[in-house]
């Protein structure tokens, strides 16, 4: 939670690099990619949060759509040349924060819809169901079991993320792994809430969590999103919450390592899609693509972007629910899809639940349905 | 006013149109030191058409309109002076055509330089264009357009001087083809064996017409590249070295660094010269080349070559270079500017000189670069000044700093590049009298209403 980025954001000289991926190869920032006024690149909205800091701006509704449109994706702080390069996103963070503080109750309709679900019905998606409706059969996580399996909102209440959810839960019993779920005691994670600039929120939902994982003696966690893992690893420690952390796909080549996971053969070409809460901000690449490899018959093929490169599906901070980035044939999603559908991938496997939500829906927009699945890994290796 | 924004939003739709003040606020300024001016509108248009349309609009309603690339000259040359419409080209970002045999690319005038340089090395790896050290995001049309120059400047000059064609839109709204591509499909020559009409708007800075398609050449891209370094201890001598480089035809790119970091390289002229070639006993031979003919520098220990380990080797090698977008945070403010004037070969040692004088009387952090550019028949010179955009003081001091650069470059027999307004005024205030009326001339013949980024190139 950076607050000296108020003297430190001047510092972006404008250069665009934050734009392109490695080779330049295209634009590589979500939102610049789709709005293409430099206000929507990460340089823009950088030099924005400086003039608003001096008073040369005010905040407006376009500002805050401005601030709110970045998926905090990492690809700036991947390509900036500067020696600050690592704490761009964090500053954008802070400035929201501050936001958060200063501009309250002006913030983007669906950013504070998202926030007010969060707080009232302790999920996103405006769902009053039993957070463990979905997870019949289920196993609740018992002291004793070696992994919690952390769901998460999207997997709790999102359709497609159901799915996941199951498919990951249903490998990991016949791999024989002793793990359980929270169900109706699972809390949100924060993740988004944080990277939405509202600290407090954050605060609580981790908290919660981490009391309740402390309670139940959990030392391992393994998560459906890469953003519950990368917040749980790098965001609870400074809150006092020490757990192992694996994101499913790491624990799923780590089963096919040891022999316990036999995937179901398949015919067909596949490319994976890197998250990045797991490829840019934790380097996890290997596991996931080991796990694609070792399927039979499967052949994996790279698009253009991926890695460090990776292209953003358009959903992080929240934007899978806010969407801030939709309504255009430049909408992030549907660049990525047809991307996918380049090297006539038949499978485009993904290993996030918010991934997985915006491309499929972006596979229905460019009538790419029929041509190319969205799957998460899981699934790929079930055979589904 | 309302009426404009409804017209613009007729020709190229609501998502590309913005008169609000975040979009006006950003591209009033630029990341160098002139002093901001907001446009009323942003626009970016998609096609050749829209932008006649647009054009046709600003004429009707005399409205100023500012053509846009990366607007990374940083002399303020797309800062609406008087306001209007900033057309952002960046969408036109079609390659229209790479062709292989008589070597020349087609692009819209969104296309950047990263771009380019990625497609040719996916689709093409046997060609390469002459890449600027500009970041990425610096477009093709809008480095031709400043005289900008790339890695191959040594050996084939400006980029403006690769142009083999354009297409314009008139800024009465006609579009007009230039070079070949008047009278034939092919874009090999922007004039010869006509009258070269390119002339017109490069070097013009969008006073004259918005470019919509430009023809650049290419050239051959070897398999090998690599860089030596030769490092020199006495100003006097770099001219000499640099033209007995240019002599040996070997090299494709030739720089002359002179900055106080890092302290390993203080004091000295820090040479670099690029080599490519197919095979390794080519690049041996001009290797063994540019020794000799340095031998006696360093035989009298004047001068002599660097052993250059390979971490250090990368960033040299780099298209387009980080380092130099570095600058901008030597004084971790995010702010640098140079003055970087064309200047004669010889004059090289003053040069350097004034620019540590000028250090040391506005108290600033500096650094030096020399691009000698076709063969040595001249090489720009960049007096460069970080600074720290939260500190008004510094930035003044630069500035002075720049404007008396610009003033000694003149004195001296330079000619400054990509000049800002005060400095185009030193130039036209010295210019041959009928040469200015010749300008004036073609401006107004051009620009009867005086539409196109005025307060650029405004004769008196």
């Amino acid at each position: 939670m950076i607050k000296q980025y108020a003297d430190q954001v001047h510092r972006c000289f404008r250069c665009g690099y934050c734009k392109f991926p490695t080779d330049y190869s295209d634009f590589n920032c979500p939102s610049y990619a789709r709005f293409r006024f430099d206000t929507y690149s990460t340089g823009g909205r950088l030099w924005l949060i400086y003039a608003w800091l001096k008073g040369e701006v005010e905040w407006s509704e376009h500002l805050a759509e401005i601030l709110y449109a970045c998926t905090t994706c990492k690809n700036c702080a991947e390509q900036c040349p500067m020696r600050f390069s690592t704490d761009i996103v964090d500053w954008i963070v802070a400035a929201r924060s501050d936001i958060m503080e200063k501009e309250k109750g002006r913030l983007p309709p669906a950013v504070t819809a998202f926030l007010e679900d969060i707080y009232r019905l302790g999920n996103p998606l405006k769902s009053r169901e039993r957070r463990d409706a979905w997870a019949k059969g289920i196993k609740r996580y018992q002291r004793g079991d070696e992994y919690l399996l952390y769901v998460g909102c999207l997997g709790s209440y999102d359709e497609l993320g159901q799915k996941m959810a199951k498919s990951v839960a249903a490998l990991l019993t016949g791999a024989g792994v002793s793990f359980g779920i929270l169900g109706g005691e699972e809390s949100c994670c924060g993740s988004e809430v944080y990277l939405l600039g509202e600290n407090e929120l954050f605060r609580l939902l981790a908290q919660r969590n981490i009391q309740k994982f402390t309670e139940l003696g959990v030392k391992k966690v393994v998560t459906l999103s890469p953003h519950a893992y990368n917040t749980m690893k790098n965001s609870y420690p400074l809150l006092g919450g020490y757990f192992e952390l694996y994101h499913y796909t790491q624990l799923l080549c780590r089963l096919l390592r040891e022999g316990r996971l036999k995937p179901s053969p398949g015919r067909a070409k596949v490319t994976y899609h890197d998250p990045c809460f797991l490829g840019r901000y934790n380097r996890v690449y290997d596991e996931p693509r080991e796990v694609l490899r070792a399927i039979p018959g499967l052949e994996l093929v790279e698009m253009g972007r991926s890695r460090e490169n990776s292209f953003c599906c358009g959903g992080g901070s929240g934007n899978f629910v806010t969407d801030l980035l939709s309504g255009s044939r430049d909408s992030p999603a549907r660049l990525r899809v047809r991307e996918a559908h380049k090297p006539r991938a038949d499978i485009l496997a993904v290993a996030c639940p918010g991934c997985l939500t915006m491309l499929q829906d972006a596979v229905k927009v460019e009538n790419l349905e029929g041509k190319v699945a969205v799957r998460d890994v899981s699934q790929v290796v079930a055979g589904g | 006013m309302g009426d404009i924004y409804s017209a613009l939003v007729d020709i190229v739709g609501k998502e590309w149109v913005s008169s609000q003040k975040e979009e006006r606020y950003l591209y009033g300024r630029d990341p160098g030191l002139t002093l901001p001016h907001e446009p009323d509108y942003v626009v970016m248009p998609r096609t050749a058409e829209e932008v006649q349309k647009i054009v046709r609009l600003a004429n009707e309603e005399k409205i100023p309109l500012v053509p846009k690339g990366g607007g990374l000259a940083l002399t303020g040359l797309v800062i609406p002076q008087k306001g209007g419409i900033v057309l952002d080209m960046k969408r036109m970002d079609r390659i229209v055509e790479v062709n292989e045999k008589a070597r020349y690319v087609i692009v819209e005038a969104g296309v950047t330089h990263g771009v380019l340089k990625s497609h040719l090395e996916r689709h093409y790896p046997h060609l390469r264009h002459s890449i600027p050290d500009s970041p990425p995001i610096a477009t093709v049309v809008g480095n031709a357009v400043i005289h900008g120059q790339g890695r191959l400047a040594q050996q084939y000059g400006f980029n403006s001087d690769l142009v083999s064609g354009l297409e314009v839109v008139l800024p009465t709204g006609e579009i007009c083809r230039l070079g070949s591509c008047s009278l034939s499909p092919y874009w090999f020559s922007r004039g010869a064996p006509l009258p070269d009409l390119t002339g017109l708007f490069l070097g013009w800075f969008g006073t004259t017409g918005v470019i919509t398609r430009l023809a650049l050449r290419l050239y051959p891209a070897k398999k090998m590249r690599d860089v030596m370094v030769f490092l020199a201890d006495k100003g006097e001598q770099v001219p000499d070295i640099l033209l007995r480089l240019v002599h040996t035809e070997m090299v494709e790119d030739l720089l002359v660094n002179f900055q106080p970091l890092p302290i390993m390289l203080q004091g000295n002229y820090n040479m670099l010269m690029y080599i490519t070639g197919d095979t390794e006993e080519e690049m041996e031979f001009k290797r063994k080349m540019l020794w000799e003919t340095l031998w006696d520098y360093f035989e009298s220990r004047d001068g002599g070559f660097m052993s250059v380990p390979e971490i250090m080797k990368s960033p040299y090698l780099a298209m387009p270079s980080k380092d130099t977008t570095r600058f901008a945070d030597v004084r971790k403010g995010g702010g640098f500017e140079y003055s970087g004037p064309i200047i004669p070969l010889e004059k090289y040692p003053d040069f350097v000189r004034k620019t540590e004088e000028l250090a040391e009387k506005y108290r600033l952090a500096y650094s030096t670069i020399g691009r000698v550019i076709a063969a040595g028949h001249c090489m720009m010179f960049a007096f460069a000044f970080s600074f720290n955009r939260a500190d008004p003081d510094e930035m003044a001091r630069v500035k002075e700093a720049l404007h008396e650069a610009a003033r000694f470059s003149i004195e001296q027999g330079g000619v400054p590049w990509k000049p800002n307004v005060s400095e185009q005024k030193l130039i036209m205030e010295r210019m041959d009298p009928v040469t200015l009326r010749l300008m004036k001339l073609v401006k107004q013949s051009l620009d009867p209403s005086g539409i196109m980024n005025p307060g650029n190139w405004e004769m008196p």
